[in-house]
């Protein structure tokens, strides 16, 4: 099935992702520096093992970045 | 209202050509008040620009002293500045771009107990901070008091910033919620930072605050834009307030403000 992660259209050729899956398959490598929207909405961190996605899907991964004064 | 001296028509001349500023939008940046949370990358440039563009009062707070690694991207510190406070070495370059400009410094780290207080004489605020706990508590204080602001950060070759504007736009808690665990965060000597983004990015915040202060185009809220500037690739991400935020939503568990101690994010040394 085909979703929208960061703006980019991915095909997932399994069924039953969740959230948790697709951030391994994205190779994030800090998941706890990424807030992730799905169609519109955040999801809090302990869903996304639970949280699985669906055809024409549209996740974000916003990543926390500090930076500037130091 | 101000009246423009000939001098100062002349000096702001660029920006009173501008059909969107005008003579009107530069009286308008005369009167404003804008107080920068940070002299470092993002500050430093942001407030190099905000001087030269005439805005009457700019604050800057810091507790900083400057070191020889900030000068690769902190602009407005110069080498004889090395042990200076940031706060003096900033204000000393923004004074001689610009005399029409007041500058306040405060030399002091901001807290649950001082912030509110101090961004309540502003109209916007530049965030330019490194550590999440206090971007939060920017966020927290400037939703509470009702005053726009500007977040920023940068991390290696990436910038991100968005435009919070109280009571109307997605706060900096809808999309992040709540700071980072700090074993999650990269470390000092991991990070690292082009000098160049923080110029951008904090050139974005100084462009957002013009704007703001002659109510000029749309800013940026509701949306969070990032770059990649490796690849030169801009996106913004749409956002939209959320119901369950839990500061600007329907029931708040954020009610007050608390100091979260932390290790500053990792920048310490890089960035």
């Amino acid at each position: 099935m085909q979703i929208t992660v960061n703006g980019e259209i991915e095909q997932l050729n399994d069924t039953g992702v969740t959230i948790s899956r697709l951030l391994e398959i994205k190779q994030v490598e800090s998941p706890d520096m990424v807030s992730v929207q799905h169609n519109g909405v955040f999801i809090d961190r302990e869903h996304y093992p639970t949280t699985i996605l669906a055809a024409n899907d549209e996740l974000d991964f916003l990543y926390f970045m500090g930076g500037g004064a130091k | 209202m101000i009246n423009l001296t000939d001098n100062q028509l002349d000096r702001y001349s660029r920006h009173i050509l501008l059909q969107e500023v005008g003579v009107e939008g530069q009286e308008m940046l005369l009167g404003g008040k804008i107080l920068i949370i940070g002299a470092g990358g993002l500050g430093a440039p942001a407030a190099v620009y905000l001087a030269a563009a005439g805005v009457g009062t700019i604050g800057i707070v810091d507790n900083d002293h400057v070191e020889i690694s900030n000068l690769q991207r902190q602009i407005t510190h110069f080498t004889k500045d090395i042990n200076a406070a940031k706060v003096d070495s900033a204000a000393e370059k923004m004074r001689a771009i610009n005399p029409d400009v007041k500058v306040n410094t405060y030399q002091q780290y901001i807290n649950a107990g001082n912030i509110r207080e101090l961004i309540r004489e502003y109209d916007f605020v530049i965030d330019g901070v490194d550590n999440f706990p206090t971007k939060f508590l920017i966020n927290d204080a400037c939703v509470m008091e009702g005053i726009p602001f500007s977040h920023g950060g940068i991390l290696r070759f990436d910038g991100q910033t968005m435009t919070v504007v109280p009571g109307k736009s997605a706060c900096y808690r809808c999309s992040f919620r709540q700071p980072p665990p700090p074993n999650a965060v990269p470390t000092c000597s991991q990070a690292g930072v082009l000098g160049a983004v923080a110029g951008m990015l904090g050139t974005i915040q100084a462009t957002e605050a013009l704007k703001y202060l002659t109510k000029t185009g749309e800013l940026l809220t509701d949306s969070l834009l990032t770059f990649d500037a490796k690849k030169m690739n801009f996106r913004k991400i749409n956002l939209k307030r959320q119901d369950n935020c839990p500061l600007c939503g329907g029931k708040p568990s954020v009610t007050e403000l608390i100091d979260a101690p932390q290790a500053a994010c990792g920048l310490k040394t890089a960035q």
